[in-house]
């Protein structure tokens, strides 16, 4: 088996320390898993998280529209995409669940991105993953832009982020 | 230019960035030490130097994606606030960002002087498609003097109601000292 390891990490005046013995099971960070995987020398093998697994990918092929993803995930497409890193045999399923999950979920959220009065948004929105709430918010954005120029505001010049968050308050330029 | 929701800049993490440094110095320093030992035969040390170093890496990783995050922002200010920025977000910056937003300047400047003919051209103006030469503004606040083309100088105290040239209050209005005001 593997000696016993012992490391700094995290703060300088923090210590973690990690005992490894061959077989042992542990919970890391994706980063670091994606950075010890070797195709060559298994020295990690993955285990999938359940969302990604068979039961849960027959789930997502009844109705995906149902599932909650923010609670599942929140970033159930971007971190199903980094999984595929592993070399796990049911990649191909997973990539194929993955989009698939996407494909019947985007027209239900686009619809009501571009549509300002619907009553369920609110609801919707809370079981969107992060990818789907951003482009959730780019559907919005792009309706209230139409909106503007149709009443003629699109040429009004508007004071910058900058002052709108800072206020009232009074600046001295500096020159730089 | 990349258009940001939140133009803001906030204060430089100096510390959380000097202790990330510091980490991976002490990283970097361990791992120098055992891999000299790894060549002289300790194998099983192997694990633990590419521990280290995917650590290194994130390290790395998460810096840059933070300093360059600010750059965005500060470069964003270039175009969305003006070329002076006010102290108060000066004092966020890192003498090297401030460096950095000087020289973007310059080099914007530049640029906007070699296109568009002899007298250059303003890319920082009519960011917005614009309707007509002259606008209507109200001001926000008091800000004393101001001069207009012709000569002629108008006062512009809080609340005053102006029929300007658009060009001239631009910058006005994007640093809240005037607001646009619709018909």
């Amino acid at each position: 088996g593997l000696p016993r390891l012992a490391f700094a990490l995290g703060r300088a005046d923090n210590f973690w320390f990690f005992s490894f013995m061959q077989g042992s099971k542990l919970e890391v960070p994706l980063w670091l898993a994606k950075g010890l995987h070797d195709s060559k020398r298994r020295i990690i093998s993955v285990e999938l998280p359940k969302i990604y697994k068979e039961a849960w990918r027959t789930v997502f092929s009844a109705d995906a529209n149902v599932v909650d993803l923010h609670k599942m995930g929140p970033y159930y497409y971007g971190f199903g995409s980094q999984l595929l890193n592993f070399d796990n045999p049911e990649n191909p399923e997973i990539a194929q669940t993955i989009l698939q999950t996407f494909i019947s979920r985007f027209r239900r959220i686009m619809d009501s991105s571009q549509n300002a009065y619907n009553e369920d948004t609110s609801a919707l929105v809370a079981r969107l993953d992060e990818l789907e709430r951003a482009l959730f918010r780019a559907g919005q954005k792009g309706l209230n832009d139409f909106q503007c120029w149709e009443k003629g505001q699109a040429s009004q010049i508007t004071a910058s982020s900058l002052v709108q968050n800072y206020g009232k308050r009074k600046f001295t330029d500096v020159d730089c | 230019y990349v258009y940001r929701t939140s133009h803001i800049c906030p204060v430089l993490q100096a510390e959380g960035l000097r202790q990330a440094l510091e980490e991976m110095r002490t990283l970097y320093d361990r791992n120098q030490a055992d891999v000299s030992e790894a060549k002289s035969g300790r194998t099983d040390l192997i694990f633990l130097i590419r521990f280290r170093h995917c650590c290194l890496l994130r390290n790395q990783r998460c810096i840059l994606a933070y300093l360059y995050d600010r750059l965005l922002r500060i470069r964003a200010l270039r175009w969305e606030y003006g070329s002076v920025l006010p102290n108060t977000i000066q004092f966020h910056m890192s003498a090297e960002e401030v460096e950095w937003f000087s020289r973007y300047k310059k080099s914007l400047a530049t640029y906007m002087r070699s296109v568009g003919g002899e007298e250059g051209l303003d890319l920082t103006q009519d960011i917005k498609p614009p309707k007509s030469l002259y606008i209507e503004v109200r001001c926000l606040r008091d800000y004393g003097e101001f001069e207009i083309d012709d000569g002629t100088t108008i006062l512009l105290k809080k609340n005053s109601q102006h029929f300007l040239p658009r060009w001239k209050c631009e910058q006005l209005i994007r640093q809240g000292v005037l607001e646009h005001i619709l018909s």
